[in-house]
């Protein structure tokens, strides 16, 4: 699975490009910080690529493919042109945006025309990944847990992918389609026990949030219903269009569906960013719509003894 | 030479867009053309009459005829111009049909290619020779690979004929999958009990030699006289003295062996007895798990073993066989779900595969033929089938549909009801694929009779609750997304072709699809045949298919054999390998690069000697023929002149 040695002197000092997205300097401000301050943490510099513009999102692209691939390519030519081989966005509708671009490239019908309207040199020799695939594939989960100062130990947390960071398969390149495995696996590296999740590529409703809010009521209710039904104390996610219907949205499900959920939705990089030891507030647990406090409640062997 | 060309419309197929009229005008004007004309369908009785007549009217020397692939007719107007006194050899095809109407729409563009083509056939027929065959002896022996229900009934009506029969089988007992199912669908009858009496047969017929625990190694020659090497793999048991008797299973100490024909839902022990009606019934050691190989010491086996049959030093021993046509049965593997994370991958023990679920049915299976789930031992009472899994799905590479599946989803529902009337069977399926004799009605009485819920659409989803499974899908006839509770999840696994089929072909230099599975010589008309003459084909190694379909071939590709050696000589190939001695200067590369050892020194007078083919054993593949440094090697009937007045034809 892993395409990298996980040898700490590769990625050490490593630079990677950095696109942040719309989301990550407005909702998602935890989850942009948070993956700073972990790949800081890890040794890896994240260089924001320069006067970056917007990925295109979903508008772009069901207008014109090949324009919107133009568009979200410019930000994939500028960090060609600083030296970058390797682009990361912590957000999966970005990252979408960014390898139908390498797609569109890449399909010789389309590429004269795309390369027209991009009007940069671009030769596709660039690689779009996300913060999870960074951590899973490049770092890993070995060494993660070298680095480890604060364990999660005896916290239950799930992981919740989404729809896009494993799928379409041919697409994504990264993780089981149907049952990814990365998020499970890094959080078992910092010491969380992670029951299995059916539910972790189940719909959240997405963007019906703004247009058919009942929907994802619904959905992203059954989401939050069984991970509290394997005994889950928070939901781990790395999508912030996720994290938004799970965590956000908890207040309207209760009120319109009569529950009383109160389960924090944490970011991944947040809770890898806890056990490495970064101060919580520079992860932005604060900024999260659940409270996560329950994540800084310290456990395992010890603390079990001194109970007793 | 005066020549004749004869320009086929072949209906539309080729005259559609290819000017075959103007191909013919043109050709007539080429030297030494003195005939041309188009025809609707050249192949036909009246369209061959017009070739012979035009070869005694115009005097022809040769025959051009364009038309289809040769694959297809070469041997069609071979026979025509050798019916009109011509020699075979004598006539070249032009194939403007695949190579030219079929892939083009340019109609002045292909007109031009196929003049060229028939063009370059005219100029390699004036170099064409008379050429004759040579008969020689058919070893009457035949080779069966593969001891499955397929191979089981080539063997039978091979033997029946008076053929020798050689069966080759992988595992230590023939029975193949069949030997594994419990019922047969539409009639519902005990597999083993229509099956065993045909494994006996095998084991009685005097003229079947059966090598269990055998693997085919190399094979060469050709039609009528092919040489096998077959491995036959160590047993360490010593199968003239053992008798079956089973003392040395009992005691075996290494008890945690994956039983394989209980598709791992036992254990067994690391020597073994597959099931009680193997063919035959003797004990193999399984090295891997054997503790005197693995740890050097018990030995138990070999003391308790009452004729002391035990052997731990045995080797594989390799077995030379001639013989005279090959079929292959080789059979199928069944397709791994575990690719499908949302069925679990693998992960749950009570979500099985449908032979699975057919060994616990079974009264010689691993819970003695009572219905009970892998993980705990209790009694299913909801049961959920899925349907279409490794079938009918691009996105694991498997778009074909395994023809089984729906069918013995159906038995294995109404046996459930059977052994368990009070519980409920689902089945999630995409269509209803039951086009066989008796087959829809069967469908039909599952769920009329036995109340078997047939719900149309895919699952999404199977995930654990409690101790039960929970199965997410939907029902697109109603539209809306169903969840069902199950104790038992059966998987409908697809049909994908045995691992080790395609380095099998290359072996028997026969073809296969992408899929591995074997090639016919043609997709209706030649359904056992393979594109290599003498080897035949039986059983799902040539395509998905149920019992009576590969009974069906099996004797099919039996009565080909039959047909083979009714005739006590073949003719050979005369397109060999000539070795013109002046121009040879004895450097030996040819014998070094040929593959059929069919080249060989021949000592002359005076201590020299040359190069000499053997026209029996050279397979025409020319290899020889561009090795050799001095062009003294020449393929006849492809001969560099040849060759090369085609390419000036078409370059010049």
């Amino acid at each position: 699975m892993n395409r990298y040695i996980h040898n700490e002197e590769i990625f050490m000092n490593r630079r990677v490009a950095y696109y942040q997205g719309c989301s990550l300097e407005g909702l998602a401000h935890e989850f942009d910080t948070s993956t700073r301050e972990v790949c800081a943490a890890l040794g890896i510099e994240l260089v924001e690529i320069p006067d970056w513009n917007c990925c295109g999102s979903t508008p772009a692209h069901s207008l014109d493919p090949v324009l919107s691939a133009a568009l979200s390519a410019r930000n994939l030519a500028i960090a060609v042109q600083e030296g970058a081989d390797v682009v990361m966005t912590p957000c999966p509708g970005c990252l979408k945006s960014l390898k139908g671009s390498l797609e569109v490239y890449h399909d010789q019908d389309e590429r004269q025309k795309f390369l027209d309207i991009l009007g940069m040199p671009f030769d596709g020799k660039v690689k779009a990944i996300s913060v999870l695939q960074l951590l899973y594939e490049d770092v890993g989960p070995d060494a993660i847990r070298k680095r480890v100062v604060r364990p999660l130990t005896d916290h239950a947390l799930v992981p919740y992918y989404g729809c896009l960071l494993s799928r379409p398969a041919h697409f994504a390149q990264f993780d089981d389609p149907e049952n990814p495995i990365s998020m499970d696996r890094l959080m078992e590296a910092v010491g969380a026990s992670v029951p299995d999740f059916p539910y972790k590529t189940e719909c959240c409703g997405a963007t019906y949030g703004v247009t058919r809010n009942e929907i994802v009521g619904k959905l992203s209710g059954r989401i939050l219903d069984m991970a509290l039904r394997v005994g889950a104390e928070a939901v781990a996610v790395a999508c912030p269009l996720c994290q938004q219907n799970l965590d956000l949205r908890q207040g309207q499900l209760n009120r319109q569906w009569k529950r009383n959920f109160d389960i924090p939705v944490v970011y991944i990089t947040q809770i890898i960013g806890l056990a490495l030891g970064i101060d919580p507030r520079k992860l932005g647990l604060h900024k999260l719509f659940v409270d996560a406090g329950v994540l800084l409640e310290k456990r395992g062997p010890e603390t079990t003894q001194a109970a007793q | 030479m005066r020549i004749g060309v004869f320009v086929c419309q072949c209906g539309t197929n080729i005259a559609g867009t290819v000017d075959t009229e103007e191909v013919a005008r043109r050709t007539l004007m080429l030297p030494d053309v003195v005939y041309a004309t188009s025809y609707m369908y050249t192949c036909s009785e009246p369209g061959q009459k017009e070739i012979q007549q035009a070869i005694s009217e115009h005097n022809l020397q040769g025959v051009v005829v364009a038309a289809c692939s040769p694959r297809m007719h070469e041997p069609t107007f071979r026979r025509a111009v050798e019916r009109a006194g011509l020699n075979r050899y004598m006539f070249e095809m032009a194939n403007i049909r695949e190579h030219v109407s079929w892939i083009g729409l340019d109609r002045e563009a292909n007109t031009r290619k196929a003049c060229d083509l028939v063009e370059m056939a005219v100029a390699k027929l004036r170099y064409n020779q008379p050429l004759f065959s040579s008969k020689v002896p058919i070893h009457k022996k035949v080779l069966v690979i593969g001891g499955g229900v397929a191979g089981i009934q080539a063997a039978l009506d091979c033997a029946e004929g008076g053929l020798d029969v050689l069966l080759v089988e992988k595992k230590t007992s023939i029975g193949g999958k069949m030997a594994q199912l419990d019922k047969t669908f539409p009639t519902v009858d005990c597999s083993s009990c229509i099956l065993g009496p045909k494994m006996v047969d095998v084991s009685q017929k005097e003229n079947i030699t059966l090598l269990a625990n055998s693997e085919v190694e190399n094979i060469s020659g050709y039609v009528g006289n092919f040489k096998v090497d077959v491995r036959k793999k160590a047993t360490y048991v010593d199968w003239s003295a053992c008798t079956g008797c089973g003392a040395c299973i009992e005691k075996c100490p290494s008890r945690k062996v994956p039983d394989t024909f209980n598709e791992e839902l036992g254990k067994a022990r690391a020597i073994n007895i597959p099931f009680p009606q193997a063919i035959p019934k003797k004990a193999a050691i399984r090295r891997e798990y054997c503790l005197h190989f693995t740890k050097g010491k018990c030995g138990i086996c070999k003391k308790i073993c009452p004729v002391e049959a035990v052997n731990y030093e045995m080797e594989d021993e390799i077995i030379t066989e001639d013989v005279g046509a090959i079929i292959v049965a080789t059979g199928y593997d069944l397709f791994d779900h575990s690719v499908y994370g949302e069925y679990g991958g693998g992960r749950y023990p009570d979500v099985i595969s449908g032979l699975q679920y057919e060994r616990i049915l079974s009264a010689s299976g691993p819970y003695g033929g009572h219905i009970k789930r892998p993980s705990d031992g209790k009694e299913p009472r909801d049961i959920v089938f899925i349907a279409c899994v490794g079938s009918r799905d691009a996105s694991v590479d498997r778009p074909y549909c395994s023809g089984v599946c729906c069918m013995y989803i159906a038995k294995q529902a109404i046996l459930t009801k059977d052994h368990v009337p009070e519980s409920n069977s689902y089945v999630f399926y995409m269509d209803i694929r039951s086009p066989g004799k008796n087959y829809d009605e069967f469908v039909r009485r599952a769920q009329e009779e036995y109340g078997v819920q047939y719900i149309r659409g895919r699952v999404g989803k199977i995930y654990p609750r409690g101790d039960r499974m929970v199965v997410q899908g939907a029902d697109t006839l109603l539209g809306v997304q169903v969840e069902v509770e199950a104790d038992l999840v059966v998987l409908a696994t697809g049909v994908e072709s045995a691992s080790g089929s395609r380095e099998l072909a290359e072996k028997l230099r026969i073809s296969y699809d992408q899929y591995g599975f074997y090639m016919e010589s043609h997709p209706k008309l030649r359904p056992v045949e393979t594109n290599t003459a003498g080897v035949y084909l039986a059983g799902v190694c040539q395509g998905p298919k149920d019992i009576p379909a590969s009974v069906a071939q099996g004797s099919a590709a039996a009565a080909k054999v039959q047909a083979l050696f009714a005739r006590d000589t073949i003719e050979t190939n005369p397109q060999v390998a000539l070795v013109n001695e002046r121009a040879c200067i004895s450097c030996g590369k040819c014998i070094q690069v040929c593959p059929y050892q069919a080249i060989q020194w021949k000592e002359l007078r005076g201590g020299d000697r040359k190069a000499e083919v053997l026209p029996s054993v050279c397979q025409g593949c020319g290899l020889c023929n561009a090795t050799c440094p001095c062009k003294a090697i020449q393929l006849l009937h492809a001969t560099d002149n040849q060759i090369l007045a085609e390419v000036n034809e078409l370059f010049g």
